[in-house]
């Protein structure tokens, strides 16, 4: 598994360290070293995106896309309206598939494998690579069989074992001891909050190695949000996540990296979504090296 | 409020307060059209609950004078002109040739349905499909009868309780297709997305997550076209034959069925004959009748259990 | 733009999944491709069996056709004792019942449709779709049987009056000529088959109603009109072209109707303008002579059968690409 450090033209630096392709570590705390010096700790490459296109039918939705994501870290995907993070996130665990009409162009690899080579089976990717939708999406099945959905289709049949797992999912996603005595009541009784984090559990239930979340929080209250927050630092530590938000403290609060999205007239004047920055979060929000990064955070941040 | 785009009034003339608090009134002509308009669409209503009113209830009336459950069970008389005897094969006849449709037409049209709705998509062959689905829906019972008489009758060369089961199902899959596919077309998008997003494959996320969320209506939408169905005679005139004695055999013999034996005995100039064709359309009125309610009773539930809920 | 760091709290970078690709296939690849195929070949039985139809019926009237003619298959006469077996007659009076189930079915309708959409009060609503669909729902055979028992011999009188009122009027006169004395006639049929096809006929244009923009009934209102000006200026202009669609998709049902008029009609192949008088449709004479017929005659009316399909798919077709249109227009496509 050897992987060619790829031609990104990201402002991240590649680097190759016993055939795995890593990135830098993203903390600041301390003032930056001589350029020469060896990183202490790097970070291995889950996702490596290069020249990525997406097209719904002839239009382009998005152009463009350079950027690897690094295991055990959060990156946020960030941008205005149609600008193409949403699309992205969805063509990192096939999704796109679904969608007639929809093609992936370049090259995305997942510990160095092509995504969407021929031989690749888009279910195991989905195994692998959970999602969260923006709108709570539990399946009018019980809290339990919610859950154990997951185990079940991927061939666990044993009544004890898929308890475990049902608890072991709702605990990790700090649900459990608020729906531990209605396992068998109806998912959809829960409450925004609660039925997200339902969701985020069904994710895990399948034991992925990445937690795709696209706008996770967009229906939930500020309460709500801030438990799912948390929680996303709790998982960070054995799950590789990418999180798309429209929120931006949301951003800068959870995330270690940052991608900025825009959408620009083409040549033909239709507006298509492209990477404008991807970086260090801190680096984004205190020192952006774009100045439509610089005017879409001070925008928004007042 | 959000302003409405309307075209310049002509300058309506200024009423005598000259205030605009008071709503320019419609003049008694326009109201009285207005209410005239109403009251005739009432009346429409009216014309068309008349009929069926008088219809169960003459029914209901002359079928009560022989309805009995020996009546239902008592095997045909051999003469029109016994006052003996009762509908008894004619029951089992329409029950068996029924239930054989449906076993057919459901499954297949459920999977029309799926077909039409999660894998067609815009293609062109599924627009075709679901455009001779429409037509087929169209085409007169008679037609399916003629066909199912000539394609499979003379061929096997008897006529079979089976024949007229093919003949019904004809009729009934277009129907159970378009249900299920208007069914399936209102699951939420982002269900099957959750189930696929779990690493399950398309067919599993159809059968485990889709289907259920939709077996309501397709069940409410299947049962009327089961009562339909069972009311129908011209499908099953020339397809089943004739029997005197209770055939419960689909495969084997002919048969008979209660629309049919009212067909024969409606215009039958004895008395006995014409009070057993109210019995059996009395029977049957009451099979389609319940068959209506529970498919509306389905509905019903099961729209306020989604909208109560989610 | 490298930066020294604290160590990650996970420490360890941890091992890296299994590879995608050569590992054993997850379960349900095949019950996956198998599931999608029976599932198409459902799609395909719809076309299997309208494709079957149309050649088996095609196939066994070829001897009617011979034996007939091209050119006189739609003569006026049918007489199987003198080997005369034309479609015209039955043409011509399946299409005069048609016309008069619409003409008493499609104002009828539009007024439940309206009364149900516009007028209602919500909750009524539910109550009152259940008793057109009960309509809907009783069995042909069962509106033949109350018809022939109860209803004939009131519209014989009927009939009789009307035809003293204007017998003496030209057309009129022999439209409503002489009644039958049993009350069985094209008119009774008619009647009958309106009653039947006003379900349906409701529903789809309660369907177009339904599509009329709230803003342009609003914007109507918000001029003063009242409810019939907004029905009359927002409604109907809108819906013009979906109401001829409800139209014609019920003209294709009233033809097909079989079993209600096979019991009231008459049986009369002898064609008559005459609607107080006994006549046979297509639909009709098939139920009421294919059980005895053999030779000329069954082909013959397995090509009645024929000709019924071919009028009822051509309707159809012309209904669906009006609604298709009408649809685009709207842009809901």
């Amino acid at each position: 598994m050897t992987t060619e450090p790829p031609m990104t033209t990201t402002l991240t630096p590649d680097t190759t360290i016993d055939g795995v392709a890593t990135l830098p570590p993203t903390e600041v705390d301390q003032p930056p070293a001589a350029e020469s010096e060896v990183p202490e700790q790097e970070r291995e490459v889950v996702f490596r995106l290069s020249e990525v296109e997406v097209f719904y039918g002839a239009a382009r939705a998005v152009t463009g896309v350079d950027l690897d994501i690094a295991r055990n870290e959060i990156t946020a995907f960030i941008g205005p309206s149609g600008c193409g993070k949403t699309t992205v996130i969805r063509s990192l665990n096939r999704m796109h598939d679904l969608t007639p009409g929809a093609r992936v162009m370049g090259t995305i690899t997942y510990h160095g494998e092509n995504l969407y080579s021929g031989k690749v089976d888009p279910a195991e990717v989905r195994r692998r690579i959970g999602m969260v939708f923006q709108k709570p999406n539990p399946f009018p099945k019980s809290i339990y069989d919610n859950i154990a959905y997951g185990p079940r289709i991927n061939g666990t049949r044993k009544r004890s074992q898929l308890d475990d797992i049902v608890e072991h999912a709702l605990t990790r996603a700090a649900l459990w001891g608020e729906v531990k005595d209605k396992l068998k009541s109806s998912a959809l009784g829960l409450s925004g909050g609660q039925a997200q984090r339902l969701c985020i559990a069904r994710a895990l239930a399948v034991d992925p190695d990445v937690l795709l979340m696209d706008e996770p929080c967009s229906a939930l209250d500020p309460i709500a949000t801030a438990r799912i927050e948390d929680l996303m630092h709790e998982l960070k530590d054995n799950l590789t996540i990418v999180i798309v938000t429209h929120n931006m403290q949301q951003a800068a609060r959870v995330s270690d990296r940052t991608a900025f999205y825009t959408a620009e007239p083409d040549e033909e004047g239709r507006r298509v979504g492209k990477l404008v920055e991807y970086d260090v979060t801190e680096t984004i929000f205190t020192k952006p090296g774009d100045p439509r990064t610089e005017g879409y955070i001070t925008g928004r941040f007042g | 409020m959000t302003a409405t785009v309307v075209p310049p009034a002509p300058p309506t003339p200024r009423s005598p307060s000259g205030s605009i608090l008071r709503p320019r009134k419609a003049t008694g002509w326009r109201r009285f059209k207005s209410g005239l308009a109403s009251v005739l669409f009432v009346l429409a209503f009216v014309a068309a609950a008349i009929p069926l009113i008088a219809l169960v209830y003459y029914v209901t009336r002359e079928g009560l004078k022989v309805f009995s459950w020996e009546f239902l069970t008592t095997e045909l008389p051999f003469s029109q002109r016994s006052v003996d005897g009762g509908i008894g094969p004619a029951v089992v006849g329409t029950i068996v040739i029924t239930v054989g449709a449906t076993l057919m037409a459901v499954p297949l049209g459920v999977l029309g349905g799926i077909y039409l709705n999660e894998y067609a998509g815009k293609s062109k062959f599924g627009a075709l499909v679901r455009f001779l689905s429409e037509i087929l829906t169209g085409v007169p019972s008679i037609v399916m009868g003629l066909f199912i008489y000539t394609f499979w009758v003379l061929r096997v060369k008897e006529q079979t309780g089976f024949a007229g089961s093919l003949a019904l199902a004809c009729l009934m899959l277009p129907v159970v297709i378009r249900t299920s596919e208007e069914m399936l077309k209102l699951v939420p998008h982002e269900l099957r997305e959750g189930s696929l997003a779990l690493g399950s494959r398309k067919s599993r996320t159809i059968r485990t997550v889709v289907l259920p969320h939709a077996a309501p209506g397709i069940v409410s939408g299947s049962l009327l076209a089961v009562a339909r169905a069972a009311g129908e005679t011209a499908p099953l005139l020339f397809t089943i034959g004739a029997t005197q004695t209770a055939n419960w055999n689909l495969f084997e013999g002919t048969n008979t069925a209660l629309s049919v034996q009212i067909f024969g005995n409606a215009n039958s100039p004895y008395i006995p004959a014409q009070e057993r064709a109210f019995g059996a359309a009395f029977t049957l009125i009451l099979i389609v009748f319940v068959a209506t309610a529970l498919a509306r009773i389905v509905t019903v539930v099961y729209t306020r259990r989604v909208s109560g809920k989610s | 733009m490298t930066q020294v760091l604290d160590p990650p709290a996970s420490g360890a970078a941890p091992e890296p999944p299994p590879p995608l690709v050569g590992g054993p296939r997850p379960p349900g690849y095949l019950a996956d491709r198998t599931f999608r195929i029976v599932a198409v070949l459902a799609g395909v039985m719809v076309l299997v069996i309208l494709a079957l139809i149309i050649w088996v019926l095609f196939d066994n009237s070829l001897e009617w056709f011979r034996e007939e003619g091209i050119g006189s298959v739609f003569s006026l006469d049918w007489a199987p004792n003198e080997g005369k077996y034309g479609a015209g007659a039955l043409v011509i009076m399946t299409l005069m019942v048609a016309v008069i189930a619409l003409l008493l079915a499609v104002p009828v309708s539009v007024g439940i449709a309206l009364f149900i959409n516009e007028i209602a009060p919500r909750r009524a609503r539910l109550p009152i779709v259940f008793v057109v669909d009960l309509l809907a729902a009783i069995p042909s055979v069962v509106f033949g049987l109350w018809v022939l028992r109860q209803l004939a011999s009131p519209l014989a009188d009927i009939y009789a009056d009307v035809h003293n009122l204007v017998k003496d009027v030209p057309i009129l006169g022999d439209v409503f000529g002489d009644p039958s004395a049993s009350g069985l006639a094209i008119m009774t049929a008619g009647i009958v088959v309106g009653i039947m096809i006003m379900p349906i006929v409701t529903a789809i244009t309660r369907e177009v109603f339904a599509t009329t923009p709230a803003s342009q009934k609003e914007a109507t209102l918000a001029m003063g009109a009242t409810r019939w000006e907004m029905i009359r200026g927002a409604i109907f202009p809108h819906s013009r072209s979906g109401v001829v669609a409800a139209v014609i998709i019920g003209f294709g049902r009233a033809v097909g109707e079989t079993i209600a008029v096979a019991l009231v009609i008459g049986s009369s192949q002898v064609l008559t303008e005459n609607v107080f008088a006994p006549g046979d449709t297509l639909a009709s004479i098939i139920a009421n002579q294919f059980g005895e017929a053999s030779g000329v005659q069954r082909s013959a009316l397995i090509g009645f059968g024929l000709v019924l399909l071919a009028m009822t798919i051509v309707l159809g077709i012309i209904a669906r690409s009006i609604l298709r249109r009408a649809n685009r227009r709207l842009g809901i496509a």
